[in-house]
């Protein structure tokens, strides 16, 4: 591609009304790369009615806010179709967008539309000279790679949680260019058609002061009793992990981490859980955290406060007892 | 409806991880690879839809690893056919190729819908399924928990957002989607049926396109990452450890 520019984009992800937290993570670093590009940070604002959101974006220098009756619902090929007429006409060097749901599908579209290199899951950003270096994240967070993109644009997912997000909040008002889409929005082939509520009823996980929760380890459902018992004699509720949910063991409502709910109880117990990082962004920042599980190189130990390599059935009955046995005695 | 299906085999996480002596890979020697999990549902996806709408589901793989299995497998389980692409060099190939590779056979074979899983754990030079969408130039939904057909040319998905909440799209025909979980758990088979499958199936075996992708990304070296600050762990036997862990929550006044 000719013509790259220096500027450092930032897909500025929205939902009801509300910038996602991880893009003010983007906007940081963007920030620290696109000065050492020599380049200028550019927030992309897209969708119907979102202009009063560019307010927020003050970390940029100018926020290009397009509005659009046919971004008013996410759809990745309406919002890549934008991106990619917009970024043809004056090529950044970088846009960064979150690995997110919406980040990942817009970014391999236009990667593939444009014919620029994509690298997915970036922990780390830096400037060599004219290279870009990122790190990204594969297997779990068991491995890291390096790799090196040469000149010409290119587009990365960033992970969130990788950046401080405090970093991409200023009190600057941004310069907002405002226009409609470059190209039509009209006869594409995938249409939003409604955003679906989780099923309201069941308990909020996010509001209970102790989480027993249990993953793969657990092993059938019928064993999840167990930790009902020392739910309930905790004062707490029963939460999961993803593959826990997918059985449908348990409802949806209960799934920590990046698909489900974010939660900081003041004691988080972690059964049979692994600790990938989709679970434990949704738990790491829980007052307490106690992990048991049978494996002593289990990624779980590197957030807990305490661990526990040992079987969860040999432990979780003696538990429960010792617990009522105290209760008791507090009692009389 | 006719359906494809690509099943991707990633490393095993249960087993140590070694870097090849390039520095720059995986040393496959002791790798074990497994069918990636939102594969498993994609699989699960195609075999719903297609007991719901008819038609006929096929799955295709790259020759590495436990594919065979994987296809065998996936035979057992329902799907019509089975296809191995042959010839795959020894190291794997990056996402680009996988993509142009698949592009070529099925832009032969025109499926209604093609699945794929998402988030692969082996990702990090793009998303295959975003780009064989652009290469074959379909539209393309990721991140879906759920694909239905309730009308002749289109699907609806749910894509899936945080914090459990979904957004319903309508995608036209033919189309790729890339499914993070079907609406049930995989279906299981038993052993004998897979092994039943190895006698009575046959998989289709075809060289992979030769194919030429442009200079993406250069991998400078693969690490594994320096052990973050670790738990306190809780020794002894299984009393004792009980009776720590009490203390413990005594402590932060969690025993009430
Ligand atoms: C887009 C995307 C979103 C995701 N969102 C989420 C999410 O929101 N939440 C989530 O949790 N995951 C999510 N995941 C899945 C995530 O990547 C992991 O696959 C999942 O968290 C693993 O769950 P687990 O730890 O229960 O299972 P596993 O990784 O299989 O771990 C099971 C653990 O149990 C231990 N164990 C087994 N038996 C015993 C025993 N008897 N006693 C003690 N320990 C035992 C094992 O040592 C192992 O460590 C997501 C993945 C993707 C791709
Ligand atoms: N080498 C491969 N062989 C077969 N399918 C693949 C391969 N790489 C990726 N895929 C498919 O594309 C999906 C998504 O890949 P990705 O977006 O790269 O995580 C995988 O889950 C597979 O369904």
């Amino acid at each position: 591609m000719s013509g790259t520019g220096r500027d450092v984009w930032v897909y500025v992800e929205h939902l009801k009304g509300q910038v996602a937290g991880h893009t003010y993570e983007l906007l940081g670093k963007g920030s620290e790369v696109a000065a050492a590009l020599g380049g200028r940070l550019v927030a992309v604002l897209a969708g119907s009615a979102v202009q009063p959101l560019a307010a927020t974006l003050g970390m940029a220098e100018s926020v290009l806010c397009v509005e659009d009756a046919g971004l008013a619902g996410f759809t990745p090929e309406g919002h890549a179709t934008a991106l990619r007429a917009l970024a043809e006409g004056e090529p950044p060097r970088l846009v960064l967008v979150g690995a997110t749901s919406e980040g990942m599908d817009l970014a391999a579209l236009l990667a593939a539309w444009m014919r620029i290199p994509l690298v997915v899951n970036c922990r780390e950003i830096g400037v060599e000279g004219d290279r870009i270096v990122v790190t990204s994240q594969m297997c779990g967070g068991k491995l890291l790679g390096e790799m090196e993109i040469g000149d010409g644009m290119a587009i990365l997912t960033v992970l969130p949680g990788a950046f401080p997000s405090q970093k991409g909040i200023s009190e600057r008002t941004p310069g907002v260019r405002l226009l409609a889409s470059p190209v039509p929005l009209d006869g594409l082939r995938t249409r939003f058609t409604q955003m679906l509520e989780p099923e309201a009823g069941d308990v909020d996980i996010t509001r209970a002061p102790v989480l027993i929760a249990v993953g793969r380890g657990i092993q059938r459902q019928d064993n999840i009793p167990l930790a009902e018992a020392l739910a309930m004699l905790l004062g707490g509720e029963v939460c999961a992990s993803r593959p826990v949910i997918d059985q449908g063991w348990l409802p949806l409502t209960r799934q920590v981490g990046k698909s489900g709910m974010i939660v900081k109880p003041k004691l988080y117990l972690a059964l049979g859980i692994s600790g990938a990082p989709e679970h434990v962004e949704g738990m790491k920042d829980s007052d307490l955290i106690i992990a048991i599980n049978a494996d002593p190189r289990a990624p779980i130990f590197d957030v807990a406060d305490y661990g526990v390599t040992e079987d969860m059935f040999e432990l979780l009955p003696a538990l429960t007892e010792e617990l009522e046995k105290r209760k008791a005695q507090g009692a009389t | 409806m006719n359906i494809a299906v690509l099943l991707s085999m990633v490393p095993d996480l249960v087993e140590e991880l070694e870097i090849a002596p390039s520095g720059v890979a995986l040393d496959t020697q002791w790798l074990r690879y497994l069918l990636s999990e939102s594969d498993d549902h994609a699989l699960e996806q195609a075999l719903l839809l297609k007991e719901r709408h008819g038609g006929g589901v096929t799955a295709l793989a790259l020759d590495r690893g436990e594919a065979e299995e994987a296809l065998y497998t996936a035979l057992a389980r329902g799907a019509d056919e089975a296809i191995k692409l042959t010839g795959i060099p020894e190291e794997g190939v990056g996402k680009t190729a996988a993509a142009a590779m698949f592009g070529a056979v099925l832009g032969e074979s025109r499926p209604d819908l093609i699945l794929t899983g998402v988030y692969a754990i082996d990702d990090m030079d793009g998303h295959m399924a975003g780009a064989l969408a652009g290469l074959l130039g379909l539209p393309y939904v990721g991140v879906t928990r759920s694909v239905d057909a309730p009308e002749a040319g289109k699907v609806l998905v749910q894509k899936e957002y945080p914090g459990g909440l979904a957004a319903e799209m309508e995608v036209d025909l033919p189309a790729v989607v890339g499914v993070l979980s079907a609406p049930q758990p995989p279906r299981y088979v038993p052993v004998a049926r897979i092994r039943e499958a190895r006698k009575t199936r046959k998989i289709t075996e075809r060289e992979a396109p030769s194919v030429t992708t442009p200079g993406g990304p250069v991998v400078r070296r693969l690490f594994k990452p320096e052990p973050a600050e670790r738990a306190e762990m809780i020794e002894g036997t299984p009393e004792e450890m009980v009776r720590q862990i009490v203390t413990i929550l005594e402590n932060r006044g969690l025993v009430r």
